[in-house]
């Protein structure tokens, strides 16, 4: 039994911004994403577990050592922790070589026995080579494959990653998750690690945590968490223009789909009259029950005339409100609204797109939108 | 030539055993500074940056007084060694360690705040104690800075004057020291003697600063105190 276990409490009495974060999870061996947007607390938690920020009350042990209990008034230091760490910004030594860097964390062992740990750990993640040039003149990807070596040569119970691969490229992004799953394989220790993307989740999640505001809101399966209807803030902060209340009308399973009217604001109407249906990818939801749908202004198309011979599925009739322009972007506001209330929805649309189909504030037209544009939220 | 040799020696001697002892001392004063979260810590920056602003003569005066008979620490100093410290060398490396210590300790402080946090927290996770952070991490990365503080104490001791007047006197061999030999040959009217060793002690302090700061070449800039 390794398992991490931390239970956090933390107050930041920052001016205005009364942050506090407040979750308590266990995480087993293998790894356990943390998910969320940033100012979440994900940063915050790992520097709880590691030691380098004391939570205001909790407990923080790995199999059954405990390294913080604020009940016990035990703060086991850093530096005898044995909690890996790498950061987001790597904090490789500038003025070591590679081999230096590596060796720095290694316990006192015969010379031979040491300089061999290290070469065979930067074997495992193709850097050998690089064994004796500056950590500065090394490429960003290197940099990141020494990180984790230098981290993991120390032999850590615990190990937590911020955001380690954010700043690669695809292709070497894939490579190193490679190598970490196979380490992962040989030494089966609880792994946290903090992504903003969803590739890296599907990559390596066994289990996702997912943060916001400094509370845990989401908590499984990459699967489950993924694919379920998202809390509301975890997708607004994912840039979501468009947010509407909905309510199941009908479900399709065997097409994936189902059928969601938007509930519309009781204001005075100007709406066509009809209540404004749209088809959804399909989620654990049963007909009836309330969620919220999400869309970006993005996705949106724009035609004045109903289209057709269209693969979208949804063909939404309404009149522009309003046009603004903010640098090269117009935004349009259009009313689909029914006989009780108004839907307003926010599209934007190039310069050219505008001045080409001639639009105008009161000018009638059809948004269409395709299912996995509508993206849902639990409320 | 009428250059009196020995207290170009006597100079230097004080000036390497000063600069000597204030890295020594130095090194943890700096360090308290620079990473110390104590909320009177302004109080003890105040304290060492005091010489910087004071008259050599007031400090010089108080050290005068804290070294002679009258007071615990010389009446302490007189019963280990049956003399006081006030008149000798002993005497003047002391009161010249408070009146360089700023020039030393707040180029150290300012180079060890400039090392990026987050070496010193991956460090510590790597499993290292603070000792060792400090010099395996924080000094290596504060090079620079350290040069920079001993070479402007060493300076700074080669041409103090008022300090050593009024703890040293003016003893030959024990604390007559060169900035005291231009002094009295100006006061006998011997200008020629006292342009030769002005000259002297100008080129010898221009060759080691030079020097030290070709060596260090990077380093040749003040850094603000954050």
């Amino acid at each position: 039994m390794s398992d991490l276990h931390a239970a956090v409490r933390k107050r930041f009495g920052v001016a205005e911004s009364d942050f506090a974060l407040d979750v308590a999870f266990d995480a087993a061996a293998g790894f356990t994403i943390l998910f969320g947007p940033s100012g979440a607390g994900k940063t915050t938690l790992l520097d709880c577990v590691a030691g380098l920020a004391q939570p205001d009350a909790g407990r923080v042990a790995v199999g059954g050592r405990a390294l913080f209990d604020s009940s016990q008034r035990a703060n086991v230091p850093v530096a005898q922790r044995r909690v890996g760490y790498v950061f987001q910004d790597l904090a490789l030594f500038p003025h070591m070589s590679v081999e230096q860097n590596v060796l720095y964390g290694l316990k006192p062992l015969p010379d031979g026995e040491r300089k061999k740990r290290v070469l065979a750990i930067l074997r495992s993640f193709r850097v050998d080579h690089l064994a004796y040039r500056r950590a500065r003149e090394i490429s960003g990807g290197e940099r990141q494959r020494v990180a984790l070596a230098r981290t993991l040569v120390t032999d850590p119970a615990v190990l937590l990653l911020d955001e380690p691969l954010a700043a690669l490229d695809a292709p070497t992004k894939a490579k190193i998750i490679d190598d970490l799953r196979a380490w992962n394989e040989a030494h089966r220790i609880p792994i946290l690690y903090v992504t903003h993307s969803r590739e890296e989740v599907f990559a390596l999640g066994e289990g996702v945590i997912v943060l916001d505001a400094g509370r845990i809101v989401a908590q499984g399966t990459p699967h489950e968490v993924m694919t379920a209807p998202r809390q509301e803030t975890v997708a607004q902060l994912a840039g979501f223009e468009n947010i509407f209340d909905a309510t199941v009308e009908a479900v399709h399973p065997e097409r994936g789909t189902m059928i969601c009217r938007i509930v519309s604001d009781p204001l005075p109407s100007h709406g066509a009259g009809s209540p404004v249906m749209i088809e959804t990818p399909l989620v654990r939801a049963g007909v009836g029950s309330k969620l919220r749908v999400g869309i970006r202004a993005g996705d949106v198309l724009l035609a004045t005339s109903p289209p057709q011979g269209l693969s979208a599925r949804n063909l939404i009739p309404g009149h522009i409100t309003s046009l603004e322009q903010h640098d090269v972007i117009v935004t349009a506001r259009v009313n689909c609204g029914d006989a009780i209330g108004s839907v307003e929805m926010e599209v934007h649309l190039t310069l050219a797109a505008r001045d080409s189909l001639q639009l105008a504030p009161g000018k009638e037209v059809w948004l269409v939108i395709k299912t996995h544009s509508c993206h849902l939220m639990q409320i | 030539m009428s250059i009196d040799w020995q207290t170009f020696a006597l100079t230097l001697e004080l000036a390497f055993t000063v600069s000597l002892i204030l890295l020594l001392l130095g090194l943890p004063i700096a360090y308290w500074i620079a990473f110390s979260r104590w909320r009177w810590k302004f109080l003890v920056e105040a304290v060492v940056a005091l010489p910087i602003v004071l008259p050599p003569t007031v400090l010089g005066f108080y050290v005068l007084v804290a070294l002679g008979p009258r007071s615990p620490l010389g009446r302490w100093w007189i019963s280990l060694t049956g003399h006081t410290l006030a008149f000798t060398f002993t005497g003047l490396v002391i009161g010249s360690i408070l009146y360089s210590l700023p020039f030393a300790v707040q180029p150290f402080a300012a180079s060890f705040s400039t090392v990026d946090r987050k070496l010193i927290a991956a460090s510590a996770t790597l499993g290292a104690s603070p000792l060792r952070t400090f010099f395996r991490v924080i000094a290596p990365l504060s090079i620079p800075g350290l040069v920079t503080g001993v070479a402007l104490a060493f300076a700074h001791t080669m041409g103090e004057f008022g300090v050593v007047l009024m703890v040293g006197g003016n003893i030959p061999g024990v604390t007559r020291t060169v900035s005291i030999d231009i002094y009295d040959r100006v006061q006998a009217s011997d200008y020629a003697g006292a342009n030769q060793t002005a000259l002297v002690l100008l080129i010898l302090c221009f060759v080691l600063l030079a020097v030290v700061y070709g060596l260090n070449r990077k380093a040749w800039s003040f850094r603000p105190l954050q």
